[in-house]
């Protein structure tokens, strides 16, 4: 007993703390605003208080003493956006020396200096979903971020409480990667099924082994030799055990019908498809076996197996019951994602509650998080954004970004350099005319240089 | 007998063919199994529109009168006479929108070279014409103009002279029925930025290549101006095309377009402009805010785009590619959109949606997609504005063009009514109730 407390006293002396209490949590009054609670309809002259970064209540004429109180008379406000698919505050993205890389995690990657995540919470985005690329047919673990810029430690950018995520990827850029670059399986989309069907059945028989081991061990004075531990075939077998959301990147009708039946057949849920192009021609499909699909708002044409797609695919897919997002994939796409979802009433004629529900609570159902985040209501994160006009408006502007209560974006007080650090480097500052658009790819490029630079403007 | 039954059932047989001939035109927005909807000219009237003329202020309750490809009346109480009539009640009419720069036509599919038709071979080809390689029936054409963007800036890239942009009008089926009448030769002043963030290059080796590509511009150019002079002297000059394209340069028959983008090469460029005296347009322009002053007091006009991009520094406030049109407009500078996109060049009126609110402001974000890329393309007596005698370039839209909300009703390019459809809606109207739906197995 003597021993437990001096080991627990020892570890808080250098600096651990139980659930995640480093982060900080905020508390904010914010008066008189429209609020979109995307759940439960629009409130008018509606307050929203906030008590240690928890929704505590929403109605009229709340008061609360000590806390910061905001007039949004006129404004509106609605809960934290969040990106179902970015690649944001990651140091690298790709492992792609193998077609099975599930032993790898975003979590060891992540850079809390990214500017980017500062020009997420400028475009009101409060969590994103760090994913690695997609050049593998299954890569490694994502992870889900809270966009609590400001702290140089990664572990404060980690969203504890979300659901574990893995990267799968189908189509052309496995099979560059993998059969074109490295001469080895996927060389085509037979091969990618053929991929991942083999890493199911490996992790059954993995899963058998240890099994058995495990069960030989409760014969009294046996000793039986264990088998050698595989990561990547645990990960596995938490997917087939409903431990881990698959979110898959996917283009063609095909290549999503045939993971659909291929997780039917292992059993598995938990799957999301990302990008997901053609994901309108296999709608009913998504609808009734998946958790849905992570779609772009009209991106298409940038490479040939997203050139059969439609900018009505998020309308297609909501009408057909598909829960749908839409994503980044991007540095620049994040900073916008609710003009992103309001292109969804050009292409469409969505109403604004699907509109905001692609970008707040379906995303938020996909990553695992939306008793969490999402909507607003008593009880949920504090994650919020006040915007001077409606946000489906090309004309809204962010005003207020808020994670957990605590306010990290604020258009008057913005000292327009918000870089954390500057490295040393850096004394002639680097101007950069555009961002390197989509990062699923990123870091496996050296095997397409033969391509030439165009290739690499948008790819994903 | 039975001739009489035959000939009475041809009679009706006559009578239902032509009554289906006489209804078909009322089907025009429908359509069917295996039937095309072409573009269509003629005369026709759009009625009771609130008519943004943007250079003549709004006309409530108006109407525009389209014959022969020309604006032939604008105003109240326009007798339709022999013309076809379009209700437009509750909705707006906007001249058609101009993206001052943009790969649509001149690429397919992005990642596929056998469909990149944008860059050539070399680092002076200012004779490539970009007009020649525009593909007509590209699929990404009538993706486009559905959202009122009607006219484009085919722009080649590549080397220091990648070739001759042209205006193009996205209706017509050869080259010269897109042509818009304007060319312009391109070149990328040597730069000081780094292509994208993945560009890795030393700043010593960046400097050292902007150093040699200025060097050779120089050599370049005093090459043209050699060969304008011998022309013009008449002396027997050998094949030299490259130099037969920049000598127009030379002569003032075409402006140059200075794609630039870093605050110091803009000062260097402007510099360079002047010093040789040349018709020019600055295009890029991203860093254009910090410099405003000294281009508004070039006069040299800005063609810049697209807004939804990253701040070029990390230390520059987050909304600084949002507020460069207006902090340029405000200096004085006439400011021209574009998309610099190829397939999603329908998204020119987002971009100038973002430029109106972070401060452009609505009317002059309009008019930097409408009259002001006319008069920097010198095409404003014939476009840019809803006024009589001008082309028949124009949409028609149940609201501001520049909101996600918006839907654009009806457009018309050169006179022509183009089938509000592309393969995006029919996508849509194929697959949103596909049959056979989910067949349980």
């Amino acid at each position: 007993m003597k021993k437990t407390i001096f080991i627990i006293a020892a570890l808080l002396v250098m600096g651990w703390n139980p659930a995640n209490s480093q982060t900080q949590k905020g508390s904010v009054l914010i008066k008189n605003a429209t609020v979109l609670t995307i759940t439960k309809g629009v409130l008018e002259d509606t307050d929203v208080l906030v008590e240690n970064g928890i929704i505590k209540k929403i109605g009229r004429g709340l008061t609360a003493s000590n806390v910061t109180t905001i007039d949004a008379k006129g404004k509106y406000v609605m809960p934290g956006i969040i990106d179902a698919h970015s690649h944001v505050a990651l140091d690298a993205v790709n492992e792609g020396t193998a077609p099975i890389t599930s032993e790898v995690r975003m979590a060891d990657v992540i850079d809390p200096y990214d500017i980017g995540l500062y020009r997420a919470l400028a475009g009101g985005v409060t969590v994103s979903h760090a994913m690695h690329g997609s050049a593998n047919a299954i890569g490694g673990q994502n992870i889900t971020l809270k966009h609590r810029y400001g702290s140089g430690n990664p572990d404060d950018l980690i969203m504890k409480d979300a659901a574990r995520t893995i990267k799968f990827a189908l189509g052309e850029n496995p099979t560059r990667v993998h059969g074109r670059g490295n001469g080895i399986q996927p060389r085509s989309r037979m091969g990618v099924e053929a991929v991942i069907r083999n890493g199911f059945n490996d992790a059954i028989q993995y899963k058998k082994t240890w099994e058995t081991y495990n069960n030989a061990l409760k014969v009294k004075g046996a000793t039986p030799v264990p088998p050698k531990y595989s990561e990547r075939l645990q990960t596995l077998v938490d997917i087939l055990d409903g431990k881990i959301i698959i979110h898959c990147h996917s283009y063609r009708a095909d290549e999503i019908y045939m993971l659909i039946n291929v997780c039917r057949e292992f059993g598995i849920t938990n799957i999301v498809f990302s990008h997901v192009n053609e994901g309108f021609k296999v709608a009913p499909e998504l609808a009734a076996y998946t958790m849905g699909a992570s779609v772009f708002a009209d991106w298409w044409a940038y490479k040939f197996e997203v050139y059969y797609s439609t900018a009505y695919n998020a309308a297609i897919l909501t009408q057909n019951g598909v829960i749908t997002s839409i994503n980044s994939d991007s540095g620049e796409l994040i900073r916008h994602l609710y003009h992103e979802a309001g292109k969804a009433q050009r292409y469409g004629e969505l109403t604004d509650e699907q509109t905001l529900a692609l970008i707040t609570i379906n995303p938020a159902k996909q990553l695992g998080i939306a008793d969490k985040v999402g909507s607003i209501e008593e009880g949920k994160q504090a994650d919020l954004v006040i915007f001077n006009d409606h946000p489906l408006s090309v004309y809204a502007i962010p005003q207020m970004t808020f994670v957990d209560g605590v306010k990290y974006f604020d258009i008057n007080e913005d000292p327009n350099d918000m870089r954390l650090r500057v490295a040393a480097t850096e004394s002639i500052e680097p101007i950069f005319l555009k961002e390197h658009d989509h990062k699923c790819m990123h870091g496996v490029d050296f095997f397409f240089t033969n391509f030439g630079r165009s290739l690499f403007d948008h790819e994903h | 007998m039975e001739d009489q039954n035959i000939l009475k059932m041809k009679k009706i047989n006559q009578i239902i063919f032509t009554v289906a001939l006489l209804v078909l035109p009322l089907l025009a927005n429908a359509q069917f199994d295996g039937e095309f909807i072409k573009p269509r000219n003629g005369r026709f009237l759009l009625q009771n529109a609130t008519i943004v003329t943007v250079t003549k202020g709004n006309i409530e309750n108006g109407s525009v009168l389209i014959s022969n490809g020309k604006i032939e009346a604008v105003g109240k109480n326009i007798p339709a006479g022999d013309a076809e009539v379009i209700d437009c009640t509750g909705h707006f009419i906007y001249p058609g929108m101009f993206d001052g720069g943009s790969r649509l036509g001149l690429v397919e599919v992005n990642s596929v070279p056998e469909t990149q038709d944008y860059a050539e071979i070399g680092q002076v080809t200012p004779n490539m014409q970009a007009l020649v390689a525009v593909n007509p029936n590209s699929v990404a054409i009538p993706v486009t103009r559905v959202s009122g963007v009607t006219t484009t800036l085919a722009v080649p890239s590549g080397g220091l002279f990648p070739g001759t942009a042209a205006l193009i009008n996205l209706n017509g089926y050869t080259a010269d029925q897109m042509y818009a009448g304007f060319k312009g030769v391109v070149m990328n002043f040597p730069s000081s930025a780094r292509r994208s963030t993945r560009d890795r290059r030393s700043d010593e080796d960046i400097k050292k290549e902007a150093e040699k590509a200025e060097k050779t511009l120089n050599e370049i150019w005093e090459r043209a101006v050699t060969f304008y002079q011998l022309k013009k002297a008449d002396a027997a000059l050998d094949y030299y095309p490259e130099m037969e394209q920049l000598a127009k340069v030379v002569a003032g028959e075409l402006p140059l377009l200075v794609e630039v983008n870093a605050a110091s090469d803009i000062t260097l460029a402007i510099a360079w402009i002047q010093s040789k005296n040349v018709k020019a347009i600055l295009t890029g322009v991203a860093e254009g805010w910090r410099v405003a002053d000294k281009i508004a007091a070039s006069k040299i006009p800005v063609i810049t785009g697209p807004m939804l991009s990253i701040p070029t520094r990390n230390s520059d406030r987050f909304d600084a590619a949002y507020t460069n049109p207006g902090k340029m407009a405000k200096a004085g500078v006439k400011v021209v959109i574009r998309s610099n996109d190829a397939e999603n060049t329908r998204n020119l009126p987002f971009n100038a949606g973002f430029a109106a609110a972070y401060g452009m402001g609505k009317e002059e974000a309009l008019k930097a997609v409408t009259i002001n890329a006319a008069e920097v393309f010198g095409v404003a007596d014939r476009m840019g504005s809803i006024e009589q005698g001008k082309d028949a370039t124009l949409f028609v839209s149940t609201g501001d063009p520049f909101e996600t909300k918006t839907q654009i009703r009806h457009v018309f390019i050169d006179g022509y009514r183009v089938p509000m459809s592309n393969r995006h809606i029919k996508l849509y109207q194929e697959f949103l109730q596909r049959s056979p739906g989910l067949v349980e197995n």
